[in-house]
């Protein structure tokens, strides 16, 4: 990564603390330490189950919701305090900006999910008393969940460098929950014929497939997952951040900012 | 004082006094509302509706179902309602959101199976649960022995009972004991030393206390079933020998040449009826005792405190 990529992304991390965006890991905290109390006195033999569902789907949830408000601004606040142009008239190039804002949003989620996941091994700590070897399938679930955060955040910038902030934030969150149907969509496309399967199908692998990198529920019985579908969803992950990212600095690179 | 400080004073008693008067308005609006119709609803029915609603988080929303089942069946048994019609579809969502939760399996045919006030009586309903379980579950012969225990306990088919047992006696890792019930089943199935077996079983395979404990309630209602029938067998004895009932149970003890009076688990004499029937003292102690009622007896839905 180049210097100024690192100094855009830094002052973008830098940005998203001062704006209190971290001030989510209150809820993060109070929210586990509730259920990780009470359940227990309301339900049966699910106090870890729910530790960890709970858990891993807020980490999910507060994330992609960071990702999509924070990442949806990050070009169009910029353009409206008219910031970007005193970065721009520096020996900055247009797709410099847009990556460095990429990864200094990606990193502030991780840092995020950071401290979000030592909240869930606590928790999971307080009504188990003790780790076991199952668990560690939590942290590939946490990595998953990152991989999630770089596609959403990718999307969101690709969306904000051609679109309004409200309608960005509307167009990241279909995406999402499209995504997360995206097996669905696929077996539906198998459904239909001729022209319309490929169209069925085409659409079906453009949108990003959130649900293979869902694997709460197996982390929470403790199953294992294999390293052959750690590493091809970190290659899908990679190749689809990389796909929106480029999107946008395409878009970006022509968008008349006068 | 100054004029910010006055508005912070201000402020914060306007939101002091909002937030009681708020609360207290929730407090009363709670005692008017009709709250059967709102705990008897299940607005969505559909498991695969429920799992696209998750986004993919089910295991999430399993949890909560699983909740829901519990704090219905809770608050229904508490307050002795006789019917549970949507503990059967609750059930039926969290496994389908979640096939390898296995309490829901457990518990679940445990709230489905027994007759009411115990349960729901939907023992059919608690095999099917079971056999689903065992579908997603295959490994676990925990399941295989649930589902037995219900074919045993309120189905009554003690040969379906062998099978089941047997099944799972076959999963590798299975404890011993599935054997053991499995042969009982075939030849014993109706003595007490089964049921005995089959609840200190359950008792020792269990880490849950509910579990425990109402496996120590089922075994303490064995013991006064076997006392009842053993002490009930030495009046009709007594009756053929002297050709009048006894007035006692003093009297049978000394016809059988017993060493005392025979007592109950909690150290108890039965009693005898004016009309020769052996009562236990205090059938209320003893949720699940089928034998040594006295007539017309209606069983309340309480667990002993001590074990």
């Amino acid at each position: 990564m180049n210097a100024r990529i690192a100094y855009i992304a830094s002052n973008t991390f830098r940005e998203a603390v001062r704006d209190r965006v971290l001030y989510n890991l209150i809820a993060f905290a109070v929210l586990l330490s509730a259920a990780a109390i009470f359940i227990g006195q309301i339900s049966i033999e699910i106090e870890r189950l729910v530790v960890i569902n709970l858990g891993l789907t807020a980490v999910s949830l507060f994330g992609v919701v960071i990702a999509i408000f924070v990442g949806i601004g990050l070009v169009s606040k910029e353009i409206e305090k008219r910031t970007l142009y005193t970065v721009l008239s520096r020996p900055v190039r247009r797709w410099e900006f847009i990556v460095g804002k990429f990864f200094g949003l990606a990193g502030t989620l991780v840092v995020n999910t950071f401290f979000m996941a030592i909240g869930v091994f606590g928790a999971l700590l307080y009504v188990a008393h003790r780790f076991s070897s199952g668990d560690s399938s939590i942290l590939i679930a946490l990595y998953f969940i990152i991989l999630e955060f770089l596609i959403v955040c990718a999307l969101a910038l690709l969306f904000s460098s051609f679109s309004s902030p409200l309608l960005s934030a509307i167009f990241a969150f279909s995406l999402f929950v499209i995504g997360s149907f995206a097996d669905d969509l696929r077996g539906f496309a198998t459904l239909t014929h001729g022209l319309t399967r490929w169209i069925a199908t085409g659409a079906a692998y453009i949108v990003p497939n959130f649900s293979t990198l869902n694997v709460i529920s197996a982390a929470a019985h403790q199953q294992a997952i294999s390293w052959q579908l750690v590493a091809e969803n970190t290659l899908y992950a990679v190749f689809y951040a990389a796909m929106a990212l480029s999107g946008a600095i395409l878009i970006f690179e022509r968008r008349n900012l006068k | 004082m100054s004029a910010r400080k006055k508005t912070t004073i201000i402020a914060a008693a306007c939101l002091l006094v909002s937030l009681s008067g708020s609360i207290l308005i929730a407090q009363h609006v709670e005692r008017i509302r009709p709250h059967d119709i709102v705990d008897d609803a299940l607005y969505i029915t559909s498991s695969k509706m429920v799992r696209r609603a998750s986004l993919g988080f089910d295991g999430l929303m399993a949890c909560i179902y699983w909740t829901r089942a519990v704090q219905y069946f809770g608050h229904r048994h508490f307050i002795r309602e006789r019917s549970y019609n949507e503990l059967g579809p609750l059930l039926e969502i969290t496994t389908a959101l979640d096939p390898h939760l296995l309490p829901a399996y457990q518990f679940g045919a445990t709230f489905l199976a027994p007759a009411p006030p115990n349960g729901a009586g939907q023992p059919e309903r608690a095999v099917e649960l079971m056999y689903y379980g065992i579908e997603h579950n295959p490994e676990n012969w925990r399941l295989y022995y649930d589902l037995g225990f219900v074919y045993y306990t309120e189905l009554h088919d003690y040969k379906k009972a062998g099978e089941v047992f047997e099944e799972g006696s076959n999963v590798p890792g299975a404890h011993p004991f599935l054997k053991v019930l499995a042969a009982s089943m075939a030849e014993h199935a109706q003595d007490f030393s089964t049921a005995r077996l089959l609840w200190s079983a359950a008792y020792q395979s269990s880490q849950d206390t509910s579990i425990r404990q109402n496996a120590l309630e089922h075994l303490r209602a064995i013991q006064v079933d076997e006392d009842v029938t053993n002490l009930q067998n030495a009046v009709t004895r007594f009756v053929q020998a002297n050709r009048r009932l006894p007035t006692s149970l003093w009297e049978v003890v000394t016809a059988e040449h017993w060493q005392g009076l025979t007592v109950d688990p909690d150290g108890i004499p039965y009693e005898l009826s004016f009309d020769g029937k052996v009562l236990v003292a205090h059938p209320d102690d003893f949720p699940f005792a089928t034998l040594g009622l006295p007539p017309g007896y209606k069983p309340t839905p309480k667990f002993h405190t001590q074990g």
